[in-house]
């Protein structure tokens, strides 16, 4: 797979786009309400139903999606945000294929196999956040909408269940169940961390990029959770079900609203904050440098260090700015809980600490504090880590705790990132055309994924494996590419899904929706590119996947996949034939050749597509000849040759990209070779469809047709010795962490001792860097040019990376860095 | 500690030690002058003594706690009494104006001090009062101070006390502690902030942390919010108010205790937690909040002593400062924290010259340098 070059917009076109698609996307412009009526938190216990704003209206499909399907509802009401969670089952379009009996020549026939597209049901979670003031508004749809459930409780926590039960009971009819808030929160916390990968961050404020996210160790445990609500409570988690609060503080979120509310006569949190922002704190903190002059060098404390809180305001004779007074409040707070939560983290030794709690959530400039006492205090040895989906832990663990028969646990979910809105993303700090934080929905929707997904056992390091190559959130000029080329191939995406459906004439109006959803996540991710986790072409495309699913395109290159895949078989036979006519070594470079040729057949690449497109006939032979002579890019094909002249491998694991030219003359002849030097061959395809790489479902199809054809193909399948898994994934890219359970203990079971990835998704875009404790070879032509550039190539380059572990034999092989 | 000094060290002897807050001065008066030494002593010297001794106040501000003086003390040789006398940083002109009056520098003597001041000032003081400073770590001279009152304290009321039945406020009263073998201990210095600091014997002690949220924090707040301007008048306020009018406690929260993990109804969830509400907020009285500052200033300073004993692994916790002077409350609050919160473990000292170790230090250190 891959993507477009690039067509550079100009700055004033691009913002006039953005803002008219903000306006007409529905996902902001009908709750508009405004700021001065939200109450306060303490201000909502008085808040009736009669006093509160019915006057929004909810747009069903976007927000409290598949609510007819719901059941298990779980509410976490805190002091001025309410979390409802719901588990749900969406019915979903697949494409399937079937092969054709040929044996009894069906009329259709001239079709290699059956594509259908069947209707799938699967589980989604649905997290929506909203405030409290919209509760008997949302309360009242929920009910409006409520048609096939059999659910009798709604599992309730949060400070604010207990003032709403009344409400909740007498609405939706429903038994009010309540959780322990922080067992809840502890259960959210492990799910969060379990599922979502790029769920914790680090807050910089002064680096390139503010939000650095943290590559999860898939064993989360032990850690420390520090909640900041009105006060703070810190408790210690071992194990899923193992869990003690060991401490905790009065001096929280609420003494910084009570007493900021004293001290400046502001009544709002979040006004208190923005004063905080603006003041000097050392016109009412009694510095270092106010007791000595200078710096008390004798213990090393800086003069800027405080050294009493309020200190000058008890020996000064004067006003003091309400700026100036939050400011102090502030950091008096903060520097205090991080000082705790360090004493703490030290007593149970304990290195990751998380930080939540609403005077944490969303807001820059408490996590700002927070990391910064936590430095200073543990002098880095401690990092303060922060949460995406924080706000929703409450609710996804008093969920999990009704639907513990289902469950849950047992599974691997992930974050759709068509139906979740992204972090921060009512935080009008970060993007200044959304508008003011009150009054706006925020979502998550977790999937729940067919296959349980685990580590690929051959990861050297897999608490330090980044699946992707370029971290767009810290490379501005690579983002700013990037997302103009994912804008820029919209319409060809579009256009595309438009076509696979010829049947359907509504298909039109929907990859218009599904056009306005993209568009609006891309203008979204200019703005705040840290929304979904680090961002990276990985989740561009990822999220264009999940949108399109969204909108029911579930493969919009079936046909033209079918299609390439019935010329490339035609040609099969001849491709083998040519081969084996070569003598070993010039056979063995034609069969790399081979490969990197088929890799050039991409539609997802817009240089490539655009050739296929108007020139159908472009061959296998002319793509070899686009081919960079060697050497290459990325070189190590002499020390691979090299290797195979030595003993055979045990078993290759090999991660296909394109179906077509690809899989069939490029890859499938590879898998001969291997097979008859006595290699076992373990082939790695997607679950499911993505742009037009081969899927699981369509391999079998193509194998089997194959081995009609080629009695060593039909051996290896025979004798068990060719295998072909899903991966797990329906991406272009491949994250070598989420892998299916069932391709890990192939690969354990095999001994595999060879790994070899094809295509830029998987080996450029993903995986350049990634170190596996075997041997293994990455292949890829580069087909965007400006990605050549940046490589120090062109396009068609290519890369040939073969890597044996240090310590392994074959010890000359060459690791190559562009 | 008594042995024959150094004969050489002229009066007057002096120690200071100049805090953020507030000038401690510790002042010994020889009591054992003898006819010749009376005749030979210089007239500024004795005015000086004269001046310090026959008052209890000085200035507007200027206190001497005539029921901390130390009499008939020993001190290299000498008998005299010790006197402590404090007066606020911000008049240290006014002291110096008056050392300059009073021709101090004439006497040629050194004057150690301590604490910040003493580098802030320094340049002051010479081109002030013309005096040379001789300046001195504090947290040297605190923990040099405290174990010499605490040797020199066989007679006369216990130096150091502690509250018995700290959970009974009914049968809670004060006790004296013989601080026998002290180490290890935790030395809590509550000034204008906070030092803590674990001393494993009279040369070794190393500062653990320390936090801002001290003394000054608590005047600081409390002039803020209530308009009053001085510490004894924040804490008559705060006697007479109600803490829970002001904070959220665990009951407000729960309705009673948090069972599950063992928090009491009573426990102050969120400080100043009930003033996020607009109805309180208008409800509460001066006191109240004066109250409630005290109160969480001295809980959160329980907190993270606990926290610290817990991690050095010392159970005996020794609070000093100004912050506890006349302040009961919060000694009573403190001696509740740790003996509540540890299940008995940790045991809450309190020493009777609170504010004036350093200063007690500083002059130790002129007469026996270290």
């Amino acid at each position: 797979m891959l993507t477009a070059l690039s067509v550079p917009l100009d700055g004033s076109s691009l913002s006039r786009c953005v803002e008219a698609d903000w306006m007409s996307s529905g996902m902001c412009a009908h709750y508009a309400r405004s700021v001065e009526t939200s109450p306060t938190m303490a201000e909502c216990g008085r808040v009736d139903s009669h006093t509160m704003d019915k006057s929004i209206t909810l747009p069903p499909d976007e927000i409290f999606r598949n609510l007819e399907n719901a059941k298990r509802f779980a509410i976490d009401i805190g002091g001025s945000l309410t979390k409802l969670a719901y588990y749900s089952t969406v019915k979903h379009k697949v494409a399937k294929v079937r092969s054709f009996d040929h044996s009894t020549k069906e009329a259709a026939s001239d079709k290699l196999y059956e594509i259908s597209v069947q209707e799938e049901v699967t589980a989604r979670l649905h997290f929506i956040k909203f405030e409290n003031a919209y509760i008997e508004t949302c309360l009242d749809f929920i009910k409006d909408h409520l048609v096939n459930t059999e659910t009798k409780v709604i599992k309730a926590t949060g400070g604010g269940a207990h003032k709403f039960k009344v409400l909740i009971e007498r609405k939706l009819g429903l038994k009010v169940d309540k959780e322990d808030e922080m067992s809840c929160l502890i259960k959210g916390c492990n799910f969060v961390l379990k599922n979502i990968p790029h769920e914790a961050f680090v807050y910089a404020k002064h680096a390139d990029s503010e939000f650095r996210f943290q590559t999860t160790d898939p064993d989360i445990f032990p850690y420390l959770l520090v909640n900041i609500g009105s006060g703070v409570s810190i408790a210690k988690v071992e194990s899923e079900d193992k869990f003690e609060r060991i401490g905790g503080s009065s001096i929280g979120g609420g003494t910084f609203w009570g007493l900021g509310a004293l001290l400046t006569k502001t009544k709002r949190f979040d006004e208190l904050l923005q004063l905080a922002s603006k003041g000097q704190h050392s016109s009412v903190d009694m510095l270092v440098k106010d007791i000595y002059g200078g710096s008390y060098g004798y213990l090393g404390l800086t003069g800027d260090l405080i050294a009493s809180s309020f200190g000058k305001s008890a020996t000064a004779d004067k006003e003091f700015s309400k700026e100036d007074m939050a400011k102090s409040l502030l950091h008096m707070i903060s520097n205090d809980i991080g000082q705790l939560a360090c004493l703490y983290a030290r007593l149970h030794n304990l290195s990751r600490v998380y930080f939540g709690g609403f005077f944490i959530r969303g807001h820059p400039l408490t996590m700002h504090t927070i990391t910064y006492s936590i430095n200073f205090f543990t002098k880095g040895e401690v990092q303060a880590l922060f949460l995406r989906h924080e706000g929703y832990l409450g609710a996804i663990g008093a969920f999990l705790k009704g639907a513990e028969e289902d469950n849950p646990n047992q599974y691997s979910w992930g974050e759709n990132y068509a139906g979740s809105s992204g972090l921060m993303s009512v935080s009008p700090d970060m993007y200044p055309m959304q508008r003011a934080r009150s009054g706006t929905f925020d979502m998550l929707e977790m999937d729940r994924l067919d296959r349980q997904l685990v580590n690929l056992p051959l990861l050297q390091e897999p608490s330090s494996y980044i699946p992707d190559t370029v971290d767009l959130t810290e490379d501005a000029p690579a983002r700013e590419y990037w997302l103009f080329c994912f804008e820029d191939a919209l319409d060809g995406v579009v256009k595309r899904a438009v076509a696979s459906q010829p049947d359907m004439p509504e298909a039109a109006v929907r990859a218009e929706k599904f056009r306005q959803k993209y568009r609006h996540k891309l203008q979204t991710l200019r703005y705040q590119p840290f929304a979904y986790g680090s961002l990276t072409v990985r989740s561009l495309l990822d999220t264009r996947e999940h949108c399109l699913n969204e909108f029911n395109f579930p493969d919009p290159y079936s046909k033209i996949k079918e299609r390439e895949n019935d010329v490339a078989l035609k040609y099969y036979q001849k491709v083998v034939k040519s081969l084996e006519e070569l003598s070993w070594e010039d056979r063995q470079f034609a069969l790399v050749r081979g490969v990197l040729a088929g890799n050039v057949f991409d539609w997802g690449a817009k240089a490539v597509s655009d050739v296929l497109e108007s020139d159908p006939e472009f061959g296998f032979e002319q793509a070899k000849r686009q081919l960079e002579e060697r050497p290459w890019l990325v070189d190590s094909y002499d020390q691979w040759l090299e290797r195979l002249k030595g003993p055979p491998h045990k078993c290759a694991l090999l991660f296909v990209d394109n179906s077509g030219v690809d899989i069939i003359l490029g890859v499938m002849p590879l898998v001969r070779e291997l097979l008859s030097r006595g290699t076992e061959v373990v082939l790695a395809s997607n679950s499911g469809p993505a742009l037009n790489d081969v899927t699981n479902g369509e391999l079998q199809i193509l194998t089997e047709r194959i081995a009609a054809m080629d009695p060593v193909i039909q051996s290896g399948l025979r004798d068990d010795r060719l295998t072909l898994v899903q991966n797990g994934s329906s991406s272009p890219c491949l994250d070598l962490s989420r892998l299916d359970k069932a391709l890990a203990m192939v690969v354990r079971e095999r001994k595999t001792d060879l790994v070899i990835i094809e295509g830029m998704g998987r080996a450029i875009h993903t995986n350049y860097f990634a170190t596996l404790s075997c041997e293994s070879l990455k292949l890829a032509v580069i087909k965007n040019s400006w990605l050549a550039d940046r490589l120090g190539g062109k396009l068609f380059s290519v890369v040939f990376k073969y890597e044996v572990p240090a310590g392994k034999p074959s010890q000359e092989a060459a690791v190559l860095t562009p | 500690t008594s042995v024959q000094c150094d004969w050489c060290v002229a009066f007057p002897w002096f120690g200071m030690d100049i805090g953020g807050t507030l000038v401690k001065l510790v002042y010994f008066e020889p009591k054992d002058i003898t006819a010749e030494e009376e005749q030979e002593e210089v007239e500024n010297l004795k005015s000086i003594r004269r001046y310090l001794t026959s008052n209890i106040a000085y200035g507007t501000t200027g206190i001497r706690d005539v029921h901390l003086e130390l009499q008939d003390l020993t001190l290299c040789g000498r008998k005299g009494n010790l006197h402590f006398i404090r007066f606020p940083t911000h008049d240290l002109p006014v002291f110096l104006q008056m050392g300059r009056n009073k021709h101090f520098s004439s006497l040629h003597t050194t004057l150690c001090a301590t604490g910040g001041g003493a580098y802030k000032f320094e340049n002051d003081f010479r081109t002030m009062a013309d005096l040379q400073l001789h300046k001195l770590d504090e947290l040297d001279c605190l923990v040099r101070g405290v174990l010499y009152i605490d040797s020199v304290m066989s007679s006369g009321p216990s130096e150091c006390y502690y509250f018995e039945n700290p959970t009974d406020p009914d049968h809670c009263v004060q006790k004296p502690y013989l601080l026998e073998n002290p180490y290890p201990l935790l030395l809590v210095n509550i000034g204008s902030g906070v030092s803590i600091l674990a001393v494993y014997s009279e040369n070794n002690y190393k500062r653990v942390t320390g936090t801002s949220l001290g003394g000054g924090t608590f005047l600081g707040l409390c002039c803020l919010l209530t308009g009053c301007s001085t510490f004894e008048e924040a804490l008559e306020m705060a006697s007479e108010g109600e803490s829970t009018r002001v904070d959220k406690l665990v009951r407000d929260i729960y309705g009673g205790d948090y069972e599950r993990f063992g928090l009491p109804g009573w426990a102050v969830a969120s400080s100043f937690g009930n003033m996020m509400s607009k109805e309180k907020r208008e409800s509460v009285s001066k006191e109240d909040l004066a109250r409630a500052t005290l109160v969480t200033i001295t809980n959160n300073i329980g907190s993270i002593t606990r926290m610290c004993a817990l991690n050095e692994n010392i159970e005996r916790v020794v609070f000093v400062g100004n912050f506890l002077r006349v302040n009961t409350l919060s000694m009573k609050l403190l001696a509740y924290a740790m003996d509540y919160w540890s299940k008995g473990q940790l045991k809450a000292l309190f020493l009777r010259h609170e504010g004036y170790f350093g200063a007690v230090g500083a002059l130790l250190e002129l007469l026996h340098p270290s």
